[in-house]
């Protein structure tokens, strides 16, 4: 059997997927141990799991390092890779918004400031509402931004909203509901096609049953 | 003087034997110059992979570019006529902006393009020799996906799909994204029956003999039904070179370049496909010619890291010639061994960086 390469995002969303996929018939047990080591094999099962970066996920796979990973839908939509996108994990469930500071009234007659990670989502979300707008690309802290007057509004993601209420912002609108997907090289995908469409199953087949039991 | 195999790189391998494959079908080989005029890339855009184009200035004023594309000057110059096909190959530089690497790249390419009246011969000539061109330049695991362009839109018609729906249902298809074709059926109203045969399309993959015959059971109507039929008739011409051909029908994310037959080739240990073509009549259409074209290009930079047995040394000796060693005497020792096949490097010392299988002295 090849050896199946998974990119899993490092990181408490990470420890979920690899739950997920332990489950559906590819374990590592060494991986949860408490350890400096990225990379953890279980030649048995055939699978090879190793921890990046969330944003670099999908790079892996679309490089073909890995031949399938799990990425959210921001990241996948920002950088657009070419991949497979094989299913919906329904993991790390948030919303990619826009917020702006609770006094802050829009104006069509101005172009609007705002402040993002996420420059693409950004642009294609104004340029369909022929919105023109100044996008400040930050890293981090966004809602920072309209506070000290950076800039108007801000496009991030939101999972609970705690956040943007600390800081004194507010939902305006929904952009996007993002979760977690499994990803797939498209040459990977020739080669290794029984092992990732049967793992795929599994997967689907697991949130289904969860699914289930959630509604009796 | 005959090249031994292994001096040469594997692109320049690939090369030779591209070379000598279509040599043998017929095709000519088609040299073109590194520029071309930027006017012909600003008319077909849309028929470019990427928008930016690497321009400078001629001599005289013009606006030149440095070719991003190989296909549209070949069409531009075609002059087929009277019934006869031109049948073309080449084997040039691209330049084109990456997304991955932020600046231009320069990309080899070989390639071949069939112009003029195609009917079935031309399309089985080409999947042909697009298999042959994957065993000859990564042997015999190679695989050949082969899509129709009219099953899907055949489908995507016969849902009733509107402009919009129909360019993101192609995205999610392209993507082999099942919920999404779902949510997106849902959001545009299309009935259940077609969302699931949608899904099907987008999912289903294996070789023709199992993938076709199900599939013609459900054709929604006529053009997914003629796009199944001339797949069929393809396979049915490759004789036993179709154990390398795979029916993959999810490959519409080029939908505005091709019309028809789509072909992707892909050698193991490759991140991505290494050969990639299809029917592209709607250029012919644009440029103002008649008839139609199929052809496909192979990315022979990607075969740079295609492990073919790595050596993983410089030189097979290197010949130490010690401080009383005669010059006649390293030379005539040196020449001995090389006689025998063996590549030799003579020096006084050895270099840095440099490996070699075995270290001899000439004292």
């Amino acid at each position: 059997m090849q050896l199946l390469n998974v990119a899993l995002p490092k990181g408490r969303l990470g420890e979920k997927v690899y739950r997920l996929l332990a489950q559906a018939g590819c374990p590592c047990p060494s991986l949860l141990e408490e350890s400096r080591r990225l990379i953890f094999e279980n030649a048995e099962k055939g699978v090879r799991y190793f921890w990046v970066k969330p944003s670099d996920v999908a790079i892996y796979v679309e490089r073909g390092a890995a031949d399938i990973g799990v990425a959210g839908k921001d990241i996948l939509q920002e950088y657009r890779p070419d991949v497979y996108e094989l299913s919906d994990l329904g993991l790390g469930r948030c919303r990619m918004c826009v917020a702006a500071p609770r006094t802050f009234r829009d104006s069509m007659d101005r172009t609007l400031r705002v402040a993002t990670k996420f420059p693409r989502i950004a642009r294609s979300y104004y340029s369909a509402l022929n919105r023109d707008i100044d996008i400040i690309e930050l890293h981090g802290s966004i809602e920072v931004a309209p506070i000290l007057g950076l800039s108007d509004v801000i496009v991030d993601i939101v999972e609970t909203g705690a956040t943007l209420l600390e800081n004194g912002l507010e939902l305006r609108e929904t952009i996007l509901p993002i979760s977690a997907r499994l990803i797939a090289n498209k040459a990977g995908y020739q080669f290794k096609y029984d092992q990732i469409t049967q793992l795929c199953r599994r997967v689907d087949d697991l949130r289904q049953a969860e699914r289930n039991e959630a509604q009796p | 003087m005959i090249i031994p195999e292994r001096s040469l790189k594997n692109g320049e391998r690939a090369v030779f034997r591209l070379r000598e494959l279509y040599g043998q079908y017929g095709y000519t080989y088609y040299k073109m110059s590194k520029f071309e005029e930027y006017d012909l890339y600003v008319r077909s855009k849309s028929f470019l992979p990427s928008e930016y184009i690497p321009t400078f200035t001629d001599t005289d004023g013009k606006l030149m570019a440095l070719k991003p594309d190989v296909t549209l000057s070949i069409v531009k110059n075609a002059q087929a006529g009277g019934g006869a096909l031109e049948k073309v190959y080449y084997n040039e530089n691209v330049y084109r902006a990456d997304s991955g690497s932020h600046g231009y790249r320069e990309i080899m390419q070989a390639g071949l393009e069939c112009i003029g009246q195609i009917d079935l011969h031309a399309m089985a000539e080409v999947a042909l020799l697009a298999v042959k061109s994957l065993e000859a330049v990564g042997g015999g695991d190679c695989l050949l996906n082969l899509s129709h362009l009219g099953v899907v839109t055949g489908l995507l018609e016969a849902a009733g799909a509107s402009e919009p729906a129909c360019a993101a249902l192609l995205t999610a298809i392209g993507e082999k994204n099942a919920p999404a074709i779902a949510a997106i059926c849902g959001q545009w109203g299309i009935e259940e029956e077609y969302q699931e045969r949608l899904c099907r399309i987008a999912l289903l993959r294996g070789g023709p003999e199992e993938v076709l015959p199900p599939l013609r059971a459900i054709a929604a109507n006529e053009t997914m039904a003629a796009g199944l039929q001339e797949l069929t008739d393809i396979c049915g011409l490759l004789g036993p070179l179709a154990r390398h051909v795979c029916i993959d029908l999810s490959m519409v994310d080029d939908a505005r370049y091709y019309s028809g037959l789509i072909l992707r080739g892909f050698l193991p240990g490759l991140p991505r496909a290494v050969l990639s073509g299809g029917r592209y009549d709607n250029l012919l259409r644009q440029m103002g010619k008649d008839g139609g074209a199929v052809g496909f290009a192979v990315y022979l930079n990607l075969l740079e890291r295609y492990s073919a047995e790595e050596t993983g040394c410089d030189v097979d000796v290197l010949l130490l010639r010690g401080p009383s060693a005669s010059p006649r005497r390293a030379m005539a020792e040196a020449e001995a061994l090389r006689a025998q096949g063996l590549s030799v490097r003579v020096e006084r010392a050895v270099p840095k960086g440099l490996k070699a299988r075995e270290i001899r002295e000439v004292v």
